[in-house]
Parts: C-alpha cells; sequence; structure tokens
C-alpha cells in the first residue's frame, strides 16, 4: 500500500493556496469599467498599441462588432481584459481534466482489449482517473458561471451579439445554455458512471475466486469506449469549438482526443516513474517504461498528423470564414502557435525516437514534462483567442490558474492511488504483465 | 581448422532457445542457426551485436526529407513557379505546407527501400542465388544449430546430446579442405 507522503501533501497545498491566491489576484485586479481597461492597455503596450488594434479585425468577435455595432471597441476590449482571469482558469481546468480523461480513455482500452502488458500499471491508471469528478464538476461550474453572464468566454450566450448575428442564429437551435448544461452533465454523468464501475470491479476482482469481475470490467469498457468517442467529440465542440462560433472544424474531436490522449499516457509514465522511484511497484520494470515511451512517441505523431491536417486543408482552401481561425493565431499567438509544434512533436520525435532511449527514465521524463508543457499551450491557443484577443500574455492569472490545478490534481491523485494495493493481485493477466517483455 | 561441423536439429522453438542458451553457457560456440521463422529473442541469446540497421534508415530518412525540399523547390518555385492554393507568393517557405505529404512520403519511401536493399547488401542475397541452408526442411518446420569443431568433438556431442534435441549429424567443412 502507498501512504502518500508528506513532501506530496505539502507540495500540493502549497500549490493551491498559492494558485487560489494569485487567481483571486488577478480576478481583483481585472478592470471593472471601460475607463480602467483602457488605462491598462496604454500602459502597457506604448508603441505597438495602435497598430495591434487596427491589424487585427478577424476574430469572430470582432465581426460581431462590425456587423450588429452593438457593443463598442472600448467595451469589447473591457471584456477581453475581464475574460483574461476567468479563461486563464478554465484553460489550466481544462487541461487537468484532460489529464484524467486521456488517461481514462487509455485505461478503457487496456481494458477492452485485454491487454496483457499493462495490468500492473492499472491502479496508477484508476488514481489518475480519480480526477475526473472534481476536474468535470469544476468545468460544469465555469460553464453554469458563463450561461449566468458572468463572464465573456462564450460570446453566443450573450443575447445582444445573437440578436445582430445571423451565423449564431443559425446554431442557436444547438449552441443556448440550458441545452449546453444539458449535454455537459450527460457527458460527465456518463464517464463518471464508467470511472466508478470499472474501480469497483477492479478492485472486487482482487479478492474474488473467479474472473466473472473482470469480465464485466471488460464489457463495461468496451461500452464506455463507444459512449466515449461519441461524447468526447462532442464535448470538444460545446467547451472548446463554441468560443469561436462562426468556426468549424470536423475533425476538431479526434485532434482533441489525441491532445488528451497522448497528455494522459505521458502523466501515467510519470507517476509510474515518481511511485517507482520512491520504491513502490517494484514488478514494474523498464519494458512496462518502454511500452509507454511508445505509446508517447506514437501518439505525439499522431497529434501532429491530426493538426497538420486540420490546418493544411484549411489553409490550402482559404475560405474566409474558416481561414480567420488561424490568421488569428499565426499574427497574434506566433510564438505559442508554432512554438507547440516543436514542443509536441519535435522533441518527443527526436527524443524518443531510439528505443534505447524509451528505456532511460529521465530521458521519458524530460520529454514527458516537455510533452505536458506543449499540450497545456495546445490547450491555451484553442481558448486564449477567442476569450482574449491579442491581450493574453503566460503572467500571474496563467500561472496560478496552472498551480491551483496541479495541486489538486496531484492531491485527489496521491490520496487515491493510497486507497487501494498498488498491484491489482486478482487481475488474471497480472502474470503476463509480470513477465512482460517488450 | 575446423574440419567437421555438427548439425543439430531441433522441433520447437522453445527446444531451440533452450539449446542455444546451454551450449552458450557451456562455452561452445554456435555459429549459425536457420529457423523457419524469426524466433523472438534469439539475436539476443546467441550474444549477436545490436543490428545498426537502425541508424542508417534515420540517414535514408534524411537523405529522402533532402531531396523532397529539393524537389517541391525545383519544380514547384524555380523550373516553373506555379501558383499554389491561389497563393501566388512563389516561395518556398509561404507554400511549405502544400509540399508536407511530399516530404513524409518521400521520407518513407527513402528510408524504407533503402533499407531493404541494405539489408539484402548486407546479408549477400541477390536474385537466382542459391539457398545456403543445409537441411531444407529448416523452411518448414526445423530448427537447425550448427557448430563447426575439430578433432572427435566428443564434449560437444555429448552437450548437445543433453538438450532436447531432435538428430545429430556431423558432416566434413568442405571449406576448410580447399
Amino acid at each position: 500500500m502507498y501512504k502518500v507522503s508528506k513532501n506530496i501533501k505539502v507540495l500540493s497545498f502549497t500549490l493551491m493556496i498559492v494558485g487560489a491566491l494569485g487567481l483571486a489576484f488577478s480576478f481583483y485586479s481585472a478592470p471593472k469599467t471601460i475607463e480602467q481597461a483602457k488605462e491598462m492597455v496604454v500602459d502597457s503596450h506604448h508603441d505597438d498599441h495602435s497598430k495591434a488594434e487596427n491589424s487585427h479585425s478577424l476574430s469572430a468577435h470582432d465581426h460581431v462588432d462590425e456587423d450588429g455595432h452593438s457593443i463598442s471597441h472600448d467595451e469589447h476590449l473591457l471584456h477581453k481584459l475581464q475574460n483574461r482571469p476567468w479563461s486563464a482558469l478554465y484553460v489550466a481546468a481544462l487541461f487537468f481534466m484532460f489529464l484524467s480523461l486521456g488517461t481514462l480513455a487509455f485505461y478503457a482500452i487496456q481494458r477492452a482489449s485485454q491487454a496483457g502488458w499493462s495490468p500492473l500499471l492499472f491502479r496508477v491508471m484508476e488514481g489518475i482517473t480519480a480526477y475526473l469528478l472534481p476536474g468535470t464538476l469544476i468545468i460544469l461550474v465555469v460553464l453554469i458561471l458563463s450561461s449566468m453572464h458572468l463572464n465573456h468566454l462564450f460570446v453566443w450566450m450573450d443575447p445582444d451579439v445573437v440578436a445582430h448575428d445571423k451565423i449564431i442564429q443559425g446554431k442557436s437551435g444547438y449552441l443556448n445554455s440550458p441545452f449546453l448544461i444539458a449535454r455537459a452533465v450527460f457527458y460527465i454523468a456518463g464517464w463518471n458512471f464508467y470511472r466508478y464501475i470499472s474501480r469497483k470491479y477492479s478492485l472486487a476482482q482482487d479478492s474474488s475466486k473467479d474472473i466473472s469481475n473482470h469480465t464485466k470490467n471488460f464489457k463495461w469498457s468496451a461500452g464506455f469506449l463507444a459512449f466515449f468517442i461519441v461524447t468526447e467529440s462532442m464535448m470538444s465542440w460545446d467547451w472548446i469549438m463554441s468560443v469561436d462560433p462562426h468556426w468549424f472544424s470536423t475533425l476538431f474531436g479526434w485532434y482533441v482526443f489525441a491532445s488528451m490522449f497522448v497528455s494522459g499516457i505521458t502523466t501515467i509514465a510519470l507517476i509510474t516513474i515518481y511511485l517507482k522511484s520512491k520504491g513502490y511497484l517494484e514488478k514494474v520494470n523498464h519494458n512496462h517504461i518502454h511500452d509507454l515511451g511508445k505509446f508517447m512517441f506514437g501518439v505525439s505523431v499522431f497529434w501532429t498528423y491530426l493538426w497538420f491536417s486540420q490546418f493544411m486543408l484549411i489553409w490550402y482552401a482559404n475560405i474566409p470564414e474558416e481561414v480567420t481561425y488561424f490568421i488569428t493565431r499565426i499574427e497574434d499567438y506566433n510564438l505559442p502557435f508554432f512554438g507547440m509544434i516543436a514542443l509536441n512533436f519535435i522533441f518527443p520525435l527526436l527524443l524518443l525516437m531510439n528505443s534505447d532511449y524509451k528505456r532511460v527514465n529521465w530521458f521519458i521524463v524530460t520529454t514527458g514534462i516537455i510533452i505536458l508543457i506543449g499540450h497545456y499551450v495546445d490547450v491555451f491557443n484553442m481558448i486564449m483567442p477567442a476569450t482574449v484577443g491579442d491581450k493574453w500574455f503566460i503572467g500571474i492569472p496563467e500561472l496560478s490558474g496552472i498551480a491551483f490545478f496541479a495541486g489538486l490534481f496531484i492531491y485527489v491523485v496521491f490520496n487515491s492511488i493510497s486507497k487501494a494495493p498498488l498491484e491489482p493481485s486478482g487481475d488474471p493477466l497480472l502474470k503476463e504483465s509480470e513477465k512482460f517483455v517488450y | 581448422m575446423a574440419d567437421k561441423i555438427l548439425h543439430a536439429v531441433y522441433d520447437d522453438d522453445d527446444k531451440l532457445m533452450h539449446a542455444v542458451k546451454d551450449l552458450r553457457a557451456a562455452n561452445f560456440s554456435i555459429d549459425e542457426v536457420y529457423t523457419p521463422f524469426p524466433v523472438h529473442g534469439l539475436d539476443k541469446a546467441l550474444g549477436l551485436k545490436p543490428t545498426r540497421l537502425a541508424i542508417l534508415s534515420f540517414i535514408y530518412g534524411c537523405i529522402g526529407f533532402s531531396f523532397a525540399i529539393f524537389m517541391m523547390n525545383y519544380i514547384m518555385i524555380v523550373d516553373w513557379p506555379q501558383n499554389i492554393g491561389g497563393k501566388p507568393s512563389f516561395s518556398f517557405i509561404e507554400n511549405m505546407p502544400s509540399f508536407v505529404p511530399i516530404m513524409f512520403e518521400l521520407t518513407v519511401f527513402f528510408a524504407a527501400h533503402l533499407m531493404v536493399i541494405t539489408f539484402y547488401l548486407r546479408s549477400k542475397l541477390w536474385p537466382f542465388k542459391e539457398a545456403e541452408n543445409p537441411l531444407p526442411s529448416t523452411t518448414d518446420d526445423k530448427f537447425l544449430i550448427e557448430i563447426k569443431f575439430h578433432g572427435d568433438g566428443k564434449t560437444l556431442k555429448a552437450a548437445v546430446k543433453k538438450t532436447d534435441v531432435l538428430e545429430i549429424n556431423i558432416i566434413d567443412n568442405k571449406d576448410s579442405e580447399q
């Protein structure tokens, strides 16, 4: 049995407190009136201010301004600045929830495919998916607060905007607050139900004589995967793509899935290596780490493939309503947009290509940290351009958001890992996992 | 030197693996093993050096990647400038996204084909080459260990007999006579 060490407790609580204070400060220091917003902009940008203001009128928000004249330019600026702490919170909440959801999908695949190599890692995966419940509930709260007009993350929730926007009006049958919340509750309930039932059977299998719990887990996992790939895709439209309500991409769901999948696998590898360094998980050896490394490498390439497929089709076709998405990102988010490809593709490709490197722990840890940073930036690039526009920066709100959710994640995950024996002793495939040679 | 060759035949890959490990543990050097299919872990059991084909594959991939860049630049930009996707910039870097599929394909093409050719050269295989395996059934369901020795080889025969062997043949080494 793993016992949560004092260091982990201190670390998680410190991160949570620092993060909460930082977030509170960011909300407090966000501008309340248009005058404050203008002052802040003048203070921070001296020379490039006017240039930046004039050259970017391409995002969905700005179209609304030009077509409808419903909100003035200054009010729009105020909304962008007010959105920043909310967006920072939302991006971090999404990113850490994705670690858990990606791990849950990976876990279900191991169960459904009856994989022989991975049972030794099941308790680590179950620990990570314990964060799913708090993680998804926090997102639900943010969505409810947004639909109560406490922020402007989702422009289509603003009735003034919709009144002057034909495109959003056409989508309002799907994009409306009550339906969005109802769908969110449906996805969250489904995912957490599978997490609950699978964990229950997994623990019951430890002390049982036959493999009936294992078989039930197999059936639920196969069913969950079918449910997951549909709800995951819809979740990505609802929670991420709809911040740019004019824009659409048909493979967006897969793209978000690849991002959460690789981050989830990376988290499994990092936590496994941590536990092993503390003397737990004696039977896990470099063969298992090698396999996780292969998944990290492969899914990183898969993510790049989807990212590029989405980018190239839109870039080549050059249809105005689609291409604005990438023009905003290339013009206003040049460094995070292209930097993310280096972090998520070039680093994993070169660092993990060699077979032997996948067996070296510090290589996996280094690449893992790069991948996690890269996929945080990926989520950042999905949300921020629509909500704060060119007023982005990785400063106190963003770092506090990461700190708060990292603390919560570490606390929940390690607490859950300490609740059950680290070896699923009743699993019928355990022997195969112990003897596994890549 | 080694004027005789011992052929030990096995009918199962597990038996072969055990025999290889036992014989090597008893300090006999195995010259060659013939199997109908690749036996997992046999290279490690035989103590063979790890293949360097992977390094060559990376180099071949880099050659393919560079060739794709050179080729697309020459065809689409230099020799006959093309208007790509309604963006007549005539610059390689601005049209690069449309060349990525070609770069990818040529990287894979070069790596795969040159690697296969290298493998054939390294294994001294070419069309119409005569088969070298001493027992045709090693292409069917038998596994054969080849050990060269000189003298009467009593200790060797005793060691081979201890393994789960199907039959042992001893033949003269024709190469050593010449």
